[in-house]
């Protein structure tokens, strides 16, 4: 589904990913670790098309198409879902407004017909219900006012809404208690599907027991490093990350 | 300076030609304006003697007056004696006849503003029994009215047939000497609004334009008076939603709101004069006097506006607050795109014991535009008690916009509890990306984040005033980004 190539980027003349490869069928959960500051966000942005960064070389493909040429709502449309690792507060906008109009914009590029409001509160009570959200969510500002918690399970929210074909989750386990992380690893596990490829970006191991990767990679310098299994990420909560440096040479 | 008090001279210094009655065609009068013509508008209206005497006193005043410099505004003089003062009202056969002779744009934004189709036409200006049974529509609205005891009709039949009420309150809030365009205004007012709700009653419906047959062809200097009697209750609806294409480049209107012990005024506001195009060429000057008095204790008067068009806005909707516990309020969005100009705000007079104001004010400029908030709060030594709230948000759209905010606080009386709050912020790039990332287009992502910024004042609109002015809102930011 996704074919990263030799992806070389870089903000303010600052190289940032130095030739970066990646790829990931559909079905499949991908977990990428790393210590601060190697590019983890970056590549997700990258992925999702943030203005600012300048790819120097090397190609994305996915579904067969070229990604890096598409805007950054042709992507969304198209089936790339980021939730934030800082999600933005947007005042005075209902999350529930910003939840149909996106729902409706992706529908309306598959061409299906939009959402009445009827048939749009049915599937957001079903899956509010899912990440054991309130309803009085709905009418907060986007993100206004919520905890570090709360904007995380709202970004999980909308992607279950959104139904994405490629998830991208950058430390969505970051700011979160033992019972939260339950709630948003039960909402990522029951969005696997055959169709539907995920990436997790993370700093720990932890949220990996609760929603089980099939490939664990590890991103420092701006590069893919080592990948293997779940056991590599145990391995890397043993030693370190100084380990895996000297390991690998870099 | 100089240059206008050379006009000024110029102006006062100069004869009238020709004999005025025997040049113009009973209709319409010549460019330029002196004694002779506030006369014949006075006595086209058929007004009472005290009525012209009042023009005249306000147009001698006037000459005298120096151009107001001091708003954010830049603009070039306007010459006064090339603008015409008075021509009547359209003919019904002089109109388009039909929505296939207007102006193929206009509709375009109509047909964006979701504005019904009969109300397109009204709009437009096509005559009106050509479209919809219009006096029946009136008609029934009258009736109710009158059964309540409400009188709203034009100002001219408001001095035909109620003067002494007229006489009564024209003036008491904005004197005709209050300041240039006020004292322009009162010279050579043609139409405008006229409400009185009586002691006691709760208007039973909206008071809108919208229902005023005439209300298509007021002129550029429109007076409005709206007096609430003790314990009367009116909101009162102003302008219309869709962009009115005026040949007249100047709008200096006053409106005198007056609130008696325990009455209340709401005021609401859509404002979208054509605003000139991206290069800044043609568009309205829109110079304001708006004023309410809260006379009685425990009044209440609310501001609520949404200015959108226009070159060049100058406007101050001010309470002064004068009975004990009266409340003065004022909510306001003023967007300024392309080469727009704004500069708006409030004044909150307290005068009264415990009087309490609010203002919230959020201006969005975009393109290089420039929009400027200038509010003054004034706390008189009487004003035991007062309070004021204001918040005052400005939204930057690109970077070539400014905004600007000047606060003007002065508390005479030590016990005044006077709260400001300030912020500006541009489109967060975050918060667009946001939604990109969502799957909005960059268009209806702007248009979200704005109403969103907006949402404190458009809750203050009638419900259906809300849905067109976010929807206006949206076409006046057309193509800001990207
Ligand atoms: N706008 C920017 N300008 C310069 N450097 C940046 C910018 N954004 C991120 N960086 C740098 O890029 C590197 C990678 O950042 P990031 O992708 O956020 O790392 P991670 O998510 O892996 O912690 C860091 O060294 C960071 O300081
Ligand atoms: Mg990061």
């Amino acid at each position: 589904m996704l074919k990263i190539k030799d992806l070389h980027a870089r903000i303010d003349g600052k190289d940032i990913l130095k030739g970066l490869s990646l790829e990931i069928s559909a079905g499949e959960v991908h977990a990428i670790m790393g210590p601060n500051g190697a590019g983890k966000s970056t590549l997700a942005q990258v992925l999702a098309g943030r203005e600012g960064y300048e790819i120097v070389s090397g190609s994305v493909e996915f579904c067969g198409r070229d990604l890096l040429a598409l805007a950054p709502e042709e992507r969304a449309r198209e089936g790339v879902f980021l939730a934030f690792q800082y999600p933005v507060e947007i005042p005075g906008v209902n999350n529930v407004y910003l939840l149909k109009a996106a729902l409706n914009a992706i529908r309306k590029h598959r061409g299906e017909d939009e959402l009445d409001a009827y048939a749009f509160m049915k599937i957001i009570r079903e899956k509010m219900q899912l990440m054991q959200m309130d309803a009085s969510f709905l009418n907060r500002g986007v993100n206004e006012g919520f905890s570090g918690g709360e904007k995380k399970r709202n970004e999980i929210l909308q992607m279950a809404v959104l139904e994405p074909k490629l998830a991208l989750l950058d430390e969505t386990d970051s700011g979160l208690d033992i019972d939260a992380m339950k709630v948003v690893a039960d909402g990522v596990n029951s969005l696997r599907s055959p169709e539907r490829a995920i990436i997790m970006v993370t700093h720990y191991q932890r949220l990996l027991d609760h929603i089980v990767p099939d490939v664990v990679h590890v991103l420092a310098d701006g590069r893919i490093v080592k990948s293997g299994d779940r056991s590599l990420a145990l391995e890397l909560e043993a030693h370190g990350y100084e380990w895996l440096q000297q390991a690998v040479g870099t | 300076m100089a240059t206008n008090e050379h006009e000024l001279e110029h102006l006062v210094s100069r004869k009238y030609k020709h004999g005025f009655y025997t040049e113009i065609d009973s209709d319409t009068v010549p460019p330029g304006l002196n004694e002779d013509v506030i006369r014949f508008i006075s006595a086209k209206k058929e007004e009472p003697e005290w009525l012209t005497e009042w023009r005249l006193k306000a147009y001698r005043h006037w000459l005298t007056m120096p151009v107001p410099q001091w708003a954010h505004v830049h603009y070039p003089p306007i010459d006064f004696q090339a603008i015409s003062y008075y021509s009547a009202p359209k003919r019904p056969e002089d109109a388009p006849q039909s929505l296939d002779e207007v102006d193929p744009k206009l509709l375009e934004t109509y047909d964006k503003l979701g504005i019904p189709l009969h109300e397109r036409a009204r709009l437009a200006g096509v005559a009106v029994d050509a479209v919809f049974d219009s006096v029946s529509v009136t008609t029934t609205f009258k009736e109710k009215l009158a059964e309540a005891g409400v009188i709203f009709g034009s100002f001219s039949e408001a001095v035909r047939e109620h003067p002494e009420l007229v006489r009564r309150y024209l003036g008491s809030v904005v004197p005709a000497r209050d300041n240039f365009y006020a004292a322009l205004n009162s010279a050579v007012f043609t139409d405008g609004s006229f409400v009185y709700i009586p002691k006691g009653v709760r208007c039973p419906m909206e008071l809108s334009t919208y229902f005023r047959i005439n209300a298509a062809n007021t002129g550029q200097f429109e007076r409005t008076l709206i007096v609430a009697d003790e314990g009367s209750h009116v909101s009162y609806l102003e302008g219309c939603t869709a962009p009115m294409r005026d040949e007249n480049q100047l709008h200096a209107a006053v409106v005198e709101l007056v609130a008696l012990k325990d009455a209340e005024i709401k005021y609401s506001t859509v404002q979208n004069w054509y605003p000139g195009d991206e290069e800044g060429r043609g568009g309205i000057y829109n110079f304001v006097t708006k004023r309410g008095d809260c006379r009685g204790a425990n009044s209440k008067i609310s501001w609520t506006q949404v200015e959108t068009g226009s070159a060049i806005t100058w406007k101050y909707p001010s309470c002064i607050l004068r009975g004990e516990n009266s409340v003065g309020e004022f909510y306001s969005v003023a967007v300024a795109n392309n080469l727009q100009q704004a500069d708006t705000g409030t004044k909150m007079i307290h005068i009264g014991r415990n009087t309490r104001s609010t203002i919230i004010s959020k201006g969005i400029s975009a393109g290089r535009a420039q929009n400027a908030y200038r509010g003054l709060v004034r706390v008189l030594p009487t004003a035991e008690g007062a309070r004021n709230f204001t918040q005052c948000d400005s939204l930057l759209i690109g970077d070539r916009c400014g905004a600007h905010t000047f606060p003007y606080i002065e508390a005479r009386n030590p016990s005044a509890q006077i709260e400001h709050e300030a912020t500006t912020s541009k489109i967060g790039e975050d918060q667009l990306f946001y939604c990109l990332q969502r799957g909005l287009s960059e268009e209806d992502a702007v248009n979200m984040i704005v109403n969103g910024f907006c949402k404190e004042v458009f809750r203050e609109l009638p419900m259906e005033f809300a849905v067109e002015a976010q929807a206006l809102l949206n076409v006046s930011l057309e193509g800001a980004v990207g």
